[in-house]
């Protein structure tokens, strides 16, 4: 009975290391969720910019065209546009672009935009200093607004082998519905045909 | 169930008796029995599996919507099929059936470390499949198996269906855990003396390692399926870039529990064939301790590749050149082994016997799905072939020609083990073929469709694709005849009752099942066995 007892005392230990590695796995999947957001934001990867860093450092000779794209999620009924296409700013200098939103519904709509650069490697170099997209935006029934995004593009990209050769840097912006707003609105509730499904009526 | 080998009163069962019906069967903690009702299990799953398959074969045989109303039914059907082949046919298969079956038996144990764990592990799966059907009536899940969102949002999948999918699989996934920590304790502490980790038979080893891969990444998977099952019904937003979450970011944990899957499914198989073609070769494995940390390595180094299933998800491109030269390195282990099985049968007294045929064919066609899969590892080539019929062409390579060929190869070499009944060699025989034949038709011509950039998850195609769809769907049938004539095969088997030796395989068998009766007494070891 005695080599019984150790039998069950020593599975037990096994068992109870095994359902802690259990235990740490899952731990793990919900940790990454932090950690993912903040290694994007440490490294830039996927595009995602650099905020909160310091102002512009004074423009050098070497220049970059940032061209400007804007999409619109379908649950958000607002019309949002880039001012202009592109615009040629100079590595080091701080550049202002204009975006303009209009809300086509009959009720105040809440909107908060995700954004990042492509190529996604220039998303370290790429410091943004003040952007609507900071904040969720409401727009009044007919409102439409012009909203500012001011940047740099740090000199120290013309040396990085990996995105010396850039010329042309695109920055995108997709405005979708909050989901407070959602929620209150009841337009999750009543969302469109599911995709595929049925005849696509619009 | 008669015995009476060594048969002294002891204060429980005896080797005559066994427990009623409903206790054996239902409150079961024998390792043996509990297999059985798993290798059911997944026969019962792989009717509905293979069914779905035969219908979605049905649609794509010509161009133009024939059976299925839209594509969102249609994506339910894809998506039933591969959760219902993943989860409730090779898993119950290779890791519970045979898993249980063997693994306590080839190391000399009485039983599983944790008996009635593992009947919890079992019945768990059952209302585990019961909510994945019963999911197809409330509306299904249009997601693919991969489950990604956006889609999977209750924007794009809204009602129960989806939800109950993921529970189904949350319930799955919590049996599987049990079952891998199960397995880990048996094999670390049950060997019998003399039973080293380095004489254990490979079949042991692929059970421990791929014990290891599902404690690893399917609580991965159950955190991820937790986070989208709250933000679909609770408002989170882990996944939902409208509040701060990432898309990707799923993307990332499914693969990381989903590339070890993979494995999860083809390990055993690796075990089994190893262990047939050693037996009907007459020779030992080539390369045993080769194989064993061979099989660790593949385990290993399959948590470092996931992210080459997102080649096209947007990641940077030195990400891209790392996880294709990981993925890369994977061949070399696999190679391995390939390498080993054939050195095994080099030179050895070879007999095609069915399990020989199956395993025999197993290496042949995994090797095929192994060369399509180092050619969709390169990042540039993949971004062409990414979601196409190539794709699906390699994973049925390797899984549905792979690990079902490893399951037919085990459920031959053991059944008379198991049942106490040999089958028929003629009847086996013929099923190889037709199953040989029908699944090479069904998925040899997808590579060309895929090569030709035939999109996956599509009810309907262009006239261009229709002659080698028609070619697949034909394989298909005969699959689908073939996966009936293996029933009958096993209806034959039990009518025609013909016994079993304890080793019918001759002197080539060598691992410990083979030396108790056909079938093993109900307490298998009572006195353990001495390992030289």
């Amino acid at each position: 009975m005695d080599r019984q007892d150790t039998l069950a005392r020593r599975n037990r230990r096994v068992a109870i290391a095994a359902f802690g590695t259990v235990a740490g796995m899952v731990g793990l999947s919900f940790a990454s969720v932090p950690l993912y957001d903040m290694f994007c934001r440490m490294t830039g990867y996927n595009g995602t910019v650099q905020t909160g860093g310091p102002a512009a450092p004074g423009a050098v000779e070497r220049k970059v065209t940032v061209r400007f794209s804007a999409n619109t999620h379908p649950s958000l009924p607002w019309r949002f546009e880039a001012a202009q296409n592109a615009m040629q700013v100079h590595l080091g200098e701080e550049g202002l672009a204009f975006y303009s939103a209009a809300n086509t519904a009959e009720r105040p709509v809440e909107g908060v935009a995700t954004y990042n650069v492509t190529p996604e490697v220039v998303g370290k170099y790429f410091h943004k200093v003040a952007c609507f997209c900071f904040d969720a935006q409401t727009l009044q029934p007919g409102q439409s607004v012009e909203m500012p995004v001011s940047f740099w593009v740090d000199p120290a990209m013309a040396n990085d082998p990996n995105t010396r050769d850039i010329r042309t840097i695109t920055l995108n912006y997709t405005f979708f519905r909050t989901l407070a707003d959602a929620e209150r609105s009841g337009a999750l509730a009543s969302a469109g045909p599911h995709v595929g499904r049925g005849t696509v009526t619009r | 169930m008669a015995h009476a080998a060594h048969d002294t009163h002891h204060g429980h069962d005896d080797h005559n008796h066994a427990p009623g019906f409903v206790t054996r069967w239902f409150f079961s903690t024998n390792h043996k029995d509990i297999g059985s009702l798993y290798i059911i299990f997944a026969v019962v799953a792989a009717f509905l599996g293979v069914g779905l398959s035969m219908l979605m074969r049905l649609e794509l045989q010509a161009p133009g919507m024939q059976f299925f109303a839209d594509g969102q039914m249609w994506n339910v059907a894809v998506t039933a099929h591969g959760i219902l082949m993943v989860f409730y046919v090779v898993m119950p298969a290779l890791i519970g059936g045979f898993g249980n079956w063997f693994v306590p038996i080839m190391i000399g144990a009485p039983d599983m470390a944790f008996p009635r764990l593992n009947n919890i592990s079992f019945w768990l799966l059952v209302p585990a499949l019961g909510l994945t059907v019963a999911s197809l009536f409330v509306g299904g899940t249009g997601t693919g198996w991969t489950l990604y969102p956006p889609l999977s949002d209750s924007q794009y999948q809204g009602g129960p269906g989806l939800d109950m999918a993921l529970f189904g699989l949350h319930l799955a996934g919590a049996s599987s855990i049990l079952g891998a920590a199960n397995f880990i304790t048996t094999i670390f502490n049950m060997r019998a003396p003399g039973m080293t980790l380095h004489k254990m038979p490979l079949f042991v080893w692929a059970m421990l390692v791929t014990a290891f891969l599902l404690l690893l990444s399917v609580p991965v998977l159950g955190g991820a399926i937790t986070m989208l099952i709250t933000d679909r019904n609770f408002g989170t937003a882990f996944f939902k870039p409208e509040g701060g979450g990432d898309p990707v970011l799923f993307q990332h944990l499914f693969w990381f529990f989903g590339h070890p899957e993979v494995y999860i499914m083809i390990l055993p198989a690796f075990g089994i064939v190893s262990h047939i073609l050693s037996t009907f070769s007459r020779k030992p494995i080539f390369g045993y301790l080769g194989m064993a940390y061979a099989m660790v390595a593949i385990g290993v180094v399959g948590f470092v590749v996931w992210a080459h299933h997102m080649f096209t998800s947007g990641i940077s491109v030195d990400t891209r050149a790392y996880f294709m030269a990981a993925t890369m390195i994977i061949a070399v282990p696999t190679g391995i082994k390939i390498f080993s099985w054939i050195a095994t049968m080099w030179g050895g007294s070879i007999s095609f016997k069915t399990p020989m045929l199956f395993a025999v064919g197993f290496v042949f066609l995994f090797t095929v799905g192994g060369v399509t899969g180092v050619k969709l590892a390169n990042a540039s080539v993949d971004v062409i072939l990414h979601n196409t019929y190539y794709v699906i062409a390699h994973f049925h390579y390797v899984l549905s020609l792979g690990a079902v060929f490893g399951i037919y190869a085990g459920f031959y070499y053991w059944i008379g083990k198991m049942s106490g009944y040999q089958y028929s060699e003629t009847l086996g025989k013929i099923h190889f073929w037709l199953t040989f034949a029908g699944v090479n038709l069904t998925f040899f011509p997808m590579h060309f469709l895929g090569a030709q950039g035939m999109p996956r998850r599509y009810p309907d195609y262009p006239d261009a694709f229709a002659g080698w769809n028609l070619v697949a769907s034909l394989g298909a049938y005969l699959s689908g005849i073939s996966f009936l004539f293996f029933i009958y095969v096993v209806v034959d088997l039990y009518l025609k009752k013909r016994a079993a030796a304890a080793n019918p395989w001759g002197e080539g068998a060598t691992t410990l099942e083979w030396q108790v009766s056909s079938p093993p007494p109900f307490h298998t070891f009572d006195e353990l066995p001495r390992i030289r």
